[in-house]
């Protein structure tokens, strides 16, 4: 039998990759991809902590996330063609104007 | 000792390890692809087998309602939206192998490692036992469960939900939306403006040959040189150029049989002699830009002048 600790390894390991793909990547939708990907393996440890406890408080949880992490996208997602029509560049590192 | 009940359950059991183990590796290994893809598209391919992978992992964990939701909503919606929106940024971001702070890449691998080491610890620490007795609650009857979780107690964070999805429907619209700051051009501007522009006539189409058809093949100029404007500037954008282009066009030229086009192509020589009886009126006729295919056939030379002018 595949324990809980299994899928929260798992989970683990998705997160770390998301993290890393935040910090090396360039491209602002591919960073909010790299976003996504953690977003899903928190719901995955969430998915598996409600098996753990036999209760669906997790999964009511989980739902949640993906409530919130599809209204994230949508608006991030509208950022980026607004940032892209001005700047024609989806790149995060041309988006710089405030910094100065 | 062997009971038909017990070696069902383990059965099961290994089956279960099984489809784990597969589809851990497959979602570790689409997951480091998406990190280490240049092209955005495959990244968004990639993130949606993890998706994918994902949702029957969460079936696996008697949880059908969020495995079905993950995928109409994540797979279904997210990422159509994210597709969508690459091929209004364009398919062609690659990201830059630049590195604009030093050291960058070094540090974000070592701050992983770190995030690693550190979950790690914790959850090895954490003491995380093993599943509970699965209830119907994670079988037939958990629709049923969820909603009456959602319903009753979590009844106020699902109200707040709609207000947010209503919010964010609005800002992206607001965020989407551009305003028009010049008049919207009319039929008469439009075709005033086509007339002047230079070129009245419709832009040449692809170019049809024997054994390729494609929108990304050039035609072919009476003189034999690929006619640039006849490939839509979106497929030329991408890595193609001229060598690439041209070279392409004289293999289908070749297939289709022109071989005194390629040949043209190849030596580009003496482009004067095709045109002896022609004259200066057809030179000054092609002089005027027109389309590139429906020129008469002795203003090659004067044709090809006007191209490498343009390009």
């Amino acid at each position: 039998m595949v324990s809980p600790a299994h899928y929260v390894a798992l989970s683990v390991i998705l997160f770390v990759i998301g993290a890393v793909g935040v910090l090396v990547r360039r491209n602002a939708i591919v960073i909010f991809m790299c976003v996504e990907l953690m977003l899903n393996a928190v719901n995955l440890a969430f998915v598996a902590f409600a098996r753990m406890h036999g209760n669906l408080d997790g999964q009511v949880i989980a739902f949640f996330v993906m409530v919130v992490a599809a209204a994230e996208v949508v608006v991030g997602l509208a950022i980026l063609t607004s940032i892209f029509r001005t700047r024609r560049s989806a790149s995060v590192d041309d988006a710089s104007l405030l910094k100065y | 000792m062997n009971h038909p009940v017990l070696l069902a359950a383990g059965a099961a059991a290994t089956t279960q390890a099984i489809a784990f183990w597969v589809l851990a590796i497959v979602a570790v290994a689409a997951a480091l692809g998406m990190v280490l893809a240049r092209r955005a598209v495959h990244c968004a391919v990639l993130l949606a087998l993890v998706m994918l992978t994902l949702a029957v992992l969460y079936a696996m964990q008697g949880a059908p309602f969020l495995a079905f939701v993950q995928v109409i909503v994540y797979t279904g919606a997210v990422l159509m939206l994210f597709l969508f929106v690459l091929m209004i940024v364009g398919v062609t971001s690659a990201d830059s192998v630049v590195e604009t702070i030093r050291g960058q890449r070094l540090a974000a691998g070592v701050a992983g490692i770190g995030l690693l080491v550190l979950l790690s610890l914790i959850i090895g620490q954490a003491a995380i036992g093993p599943a509970a007795t699965t209830g119907p609650n994670f079988g037939s009857s958990n629709v049923g469960g969820i909603a009456a979780l959602i319903f009753t107690r979590y009844v106020f964070p699902f109200e707040v939900t709609s207000a947010l999805l209503i919010t964010a429907a609005l800002g992206a619209m607001v965020l989407a939306h551009r305003e028009r700051t010049s008049p919207r051009p009319t039929q008469r501007d439009l075709s005033i403006r086509r007339v002047s522009g230079g070129r009245p006539a419709p832009l040449p189409g692809p170019g049809t040959y024997a054994r390729h058809n494609a929108v990304d093949m050039p035609a072919l100029l009476p003189d034999g040189s690929p006619a640039r404007l006849s490939v839509s500037p979106v497929l030329a954008g991408r890595d193609e150029s001229d060598a690439v282009l041209a070279g392409r066009a004289e293999a289908a030229a070749v297939l289709a049989g022109r071989a005194e086009a390629a040949a043209a192509l190849a030596g580009r020589a003496e482009p004067g002699q095709a045109i002896a009886g022609a004259g200066k009126a057809a030179r000054e006729e092609a002089a005027a830009p027109a389309g590139d295919q429906a020129q008469p056939p002795g203003s090659e030379s004067a044709d090809a002048s006007d191209e490498e002018e343009r390009w």
